[in-house]
């Protein structure tokens, strides 16, 4: 499938409502570049969009890493890391459930995500801090 | 709140047209919303159309706000279409968990018009004649790519 051109790694900051729109643009360009097509390209940069949103508002800061990454039967998929210290989610699961939400947040970034990924991680420490980590495969 | 400004809202009949052709950031989303509710009052609109065919991503942010924005303008007598929604998009939307709330949305341009003109009825289509209509309507154009 893809142009068989190697794609360097992104790390973005994310410290402000802007990064957000600078965080979707980018996957989008790496996964029109790796040649994912176009409804693959819309879910990645809008799971971007709701995991670096998360990241800004919950946390204040963090960063994301998209990586272009292979899998086992050789496919080649896109990897989104999420970052970000802090407090860390207190309860995933519920963190995890339609409609859940600690603030004034849309309670839709989560679960959502997930649905629009093949892979989705989250790992939380307390105090510490959150990564998410979420792949699509071509 | 400037970059709302980059969008603009038309008025056209006794509707707000709002093509969104940017990309937009949250205080974006948030100056449009409230460009809106201003010029509805200011205008006495009785509908708001946003185009948001130029659009690549809705995310559940921008998703609420138009529900939002669809919500406020009824108390304010005014109903909300929104026109174009990509195919992909509208994928996204629903395997992200939104309904759009409230929302009315169509597939273009001149079914939205209809929509709202059917919801004012015949008799009510204030001061403008119906060549300004459509004169005003095809300067804004149908997006190219949903053709």
């Amino acid at each position: 499938m893809g142009s068989g051109i190697r794609l360097e790694s992104r790390a973005i900051s994310l410290e402000s409502e802007h990064d957000i729109v600078v965080a979707r643009g980018e996957v989008r360009a790496m996964a029109v570049a790796l040649g994912f097509r176009l409804i693959d390209q819309t879910r990645l940069a809008t799971v971007a969009s709701e995991l670096a949103r998360n990241v800004v508002k919950y946390a204040g800061r963090g960063q994301m890493i998209a990586e272009p990454t292979e899998g086992t039967d050789g496919r080649a998929g896109l990897r989104l890391i999420f970052e970000a210290s802090g407090r860390g989610i207190p309860d995933i699961p519920a963190a995890m459930r339609d409609g859940f939400t600690t603030g004034r947040g849309l309670g839709q970034g989560l679960p959502g995500s997930q649905r629009l990924m093949h892979e989705f991680k989250i790992e939380s420490t307390p105090e510490r801090g959150t990564r998410v980590t979420v792949v699509r495969w071509i | 709140m400037n970059g709302s400004q980059r969008i603009p809202i038309l008025k056209v009949g006794r509707v707000l047209v709002v093509p969104v052709q940017v990309d937009m950031d949250d205080q974006t989303v948030i100056g449009l919303q409230e460009r809106i509710l201003s010029e509805l009052e200011r205008t006495g609109a009785r509908g708001v159309l946003i185009d948001i065919s130029m659009l690549e991503m809705v995310d559940s942010f921008i998703g609420r706000m138009l529900s939002d924005i669809a919500a406020m303008a009824r108390i304010m007598d005014a109903r909300t279409v929104v026109v174009g929604i990509q195919p992909a998009v509208a994928i996204t939307l629903v395997e992200l968990g939104l309904e759009l709330r409230g929302v009315d949305t169509v597939l273009n341009v001149d079914e939205g018009i209809k929509l709202l003109r059917a919801e004012f009825g015949a008799n009510d289509e204030g001061d403008e004649d119906e060549s300004g209509f459509g004169g005003e309507w095809n300067s804004f154009g149908e997006p190219s790519h949903l053709a």
